[in-house]
């Protein structure tokens, strides 16, 4: 038994991913928390689709590819703000245009590479024995700086997600705070590509925290059991990834839906909602 | 608590482009309890807003304590029609009374014994302190409405508003709303309170400011609620029988929602 918990740490790139995923699900499981509550997934979603072609120009000229996701985060979400600022088309319907746009530039680039197949899976679906000794720091850094984000503004997320109305009475900066929401939103989704891809990464924002606000009836007891369920799925995942041999993000995602699924079953909010 | 002056001038307000107020004025004197009545679409919701600086005005002014709006950051609060939250977010009831406390902390200030006293102190006073810990998602209409009131109440406010506190709750609710106006009337306390209620306003209250996009009375209910004031107020949708009045519509929606 010992040795079936502990033969995957005898690769160095096996122990890198466990890192890695661990702290990915624990991020993207506290900042999931606000997208659950906020009815921002179709949003993180558009965000990690919209990342591809960063992903592609990076892996094109051998550079980072994580800094390439982050550049084309930061560009996407300009532009989604530019189109849906004037009030002429709809937020949501300048997301949907944008992230489709930026997935089919990305698939575009990514093509006229010759092994199309493998590295497009990775991209999509997630590489977490790829994980470097860089990306390690990277993501270990950027956990800790947005976890400190949370942490320094987490009554003003609290009030803005709850009751804007008294957000604006208390001359809170909403709109700034908002930003700060949407980037802390994008870097998640940069670093979560590395574990599950751009294709799962909403799963991951969405499906710890929704499972934790199915068993929680406060804000920072939900925050806590959705990145223990988001770490318990990245660690479980790529135990089973690692024995049956199938896509690591894959594994993830599959064993948190699992978990969400048990939650809903048991969940004491359930019939005592009231809309 | 201090008492404050509210004073409003010509102020025009609305939405995309749509004016809702028309140059209204009014002055409300120092703990003064007043109800605001007229027909759905008059901009009752909408002058709360504005004094509320959730919706800005495009001419006139607001002065509290005679200063601008935005000066006083915490002195006015404010109860919303009940439908402006999301009562499935994972809070308790004694977190939302204590967010009323939120005002008077510092940016990295987490609200400490004294805001919790006073929290629960509020919630008392609203009869419903057996539910600090419960989900705001269990409450009843009525309920839901207490705690916004007890957070109301924890803000430790100069100027009150409140948003037709008196539709789709409870005659036990609505009695214990009456209750806490008469309380902070006595403490001093500016109130003014929108209803679609024409007998509440006239027998509860000793000022009525009735409107339609524009001022049309404003004084004692006697001097308010003529004959002629209410036809031009309400058209013929209201009736008087017997000295009770009867209003021929229904409940909010009202005015469109303000994106904020």
């Amino acid at each position: 038994m010992i040795e079936f918990l502990t033969s995957p740490f005898t690769y160095s790139f096996m122990q890198r991913g466990f890192i890695a995923a661990l702290l990915v699900g624990i991020l993207c499981s506290v900042v999931g928390s606000y997208i659950v509550l906020r009815g921002m997934a179709f949003l993180g979603d558009a965000l990690a689709h919209a990342i591809l072609p960063g992903v592609a120009i990076a892996y094109l000229l051998g550079g980072n590819l994580i800094l390439g996701a982050f550049v084309a985060a930061i560009v996407v979400a300009i532009g989604i703000g530019f189109f849906s600022n004037e009030g002429t088309i709809k937020e949501d319907t300048a997301i949907g245009i944008l992230f489709s746009a930026a997935f089919a530039l990305g698939v575009a680039l990514i093509s006229s590479i010759r092994t199309y197949a493998v590295d497009l899976s990775h991209i999509l679906f997630g590489n977490v024995l790829g994980v470097s000794e860089n990306d390690l720091i990277f993501t270990a850094v950027l956990t800790i700086i947005i976890l400190l984000i949370v942490a320094v503004n987490y009554k003003q997320f609290m009030v803005i997600s709850f009751d804007p109305i008294l957000a604006t009475m208390m001359r809170l900066p909403v709109q700034f705070l908002r930003y700060l929401m949407m980037v802390m939103l994008g870097l998640t989704v940069v670093v979560s590509i590395q574990t599950v891809g751009v294709g799962l990464a909403a799963a991951m924002l969405v499906t710890p925290a929704a499972s934790a606000y199915l068993l929680t009836r406060r804000l920072p007891s939900m925050m806590i059991v959705s990145a223990i369920i988001g770490a318990f799925s990245s660690v479980v995942g790529l135990y089973i990834s690692y024995y049956i041999n199938i896509a690591s993000g894959s594994a993830i995602v599959l064993t948190a839906t699992m978990i969400f699924l048990f939650s809903f079953a048991f969940s004491p909010r359930r019939g005592r909602i009231r809309h | 608590m201090d008492s404050a002056h509210l004073v409003v001038e010509n102020i025009e307000a609305g939405y995309n482009g749509e004016s809702v107020l028309n140059k209204i004025s009014f002055s409300v004197p120092e703990g003064q309890s007043l109800a605001v009545v007229g027909p759905n679409g008059a901009g009752k919701s909408t002058l709360f807003k504005v004094l509320v600086g959730l919706l800005p005005i495009r001419a006139g002014s607001v002065q509290v304590h005679g200063k601008p709006l935005g000066f006083h950051i915490d002195c006015i609060a404010y109860v919303p029609q009940r439908d402006a939250i999301d009562w499935k977010f994972p809070v308790t009831v004694l977190d939302v009374v204590v967010m009323g406390r939120f005002g008077k902390l510092k940016w990295l200030q987490k609200p400490g014994k004294e805001d919790y006293a006073v929290a629960l102190h509020s919630l008392d006073q609203m009869g419903i302190g057996n539910l600090a810990n419960h989900s705001i998602a269990d409450l009843s209409g009525g309920q839901q409405q207490r705690v916004f009131l007890a957070r109301a109440l924890a803000q430790d406010p100069h100027i009150l508003l409140l948003d037709e506190p008196f539709t789709g709750v409870d005659a036990s609710t609505q009695e214990t709303t009456m209750d806490l106006l008469d309380e902070l009337h006595k403490q001093g306390v500016t109130a003014m309170v929108s209803t679609h209620d024409l007998n509440m306003a006239a027998t509860r209250f000793s000022q009525v400011l009735l409107i339609n996009r524009n001022i049309i009375a404003y004084g004692t209910p006697e001097e308010v609620f003529t004959p002629e004031n209410l036809h031009i107020a309400f058209g013929g949708q209201v009736l008087s029988m017997h000295g009770v009045m009867v209003v021929d519509e229904c409940c909010p929606p009202e005015t469109p929602e303000v994106r904020i």
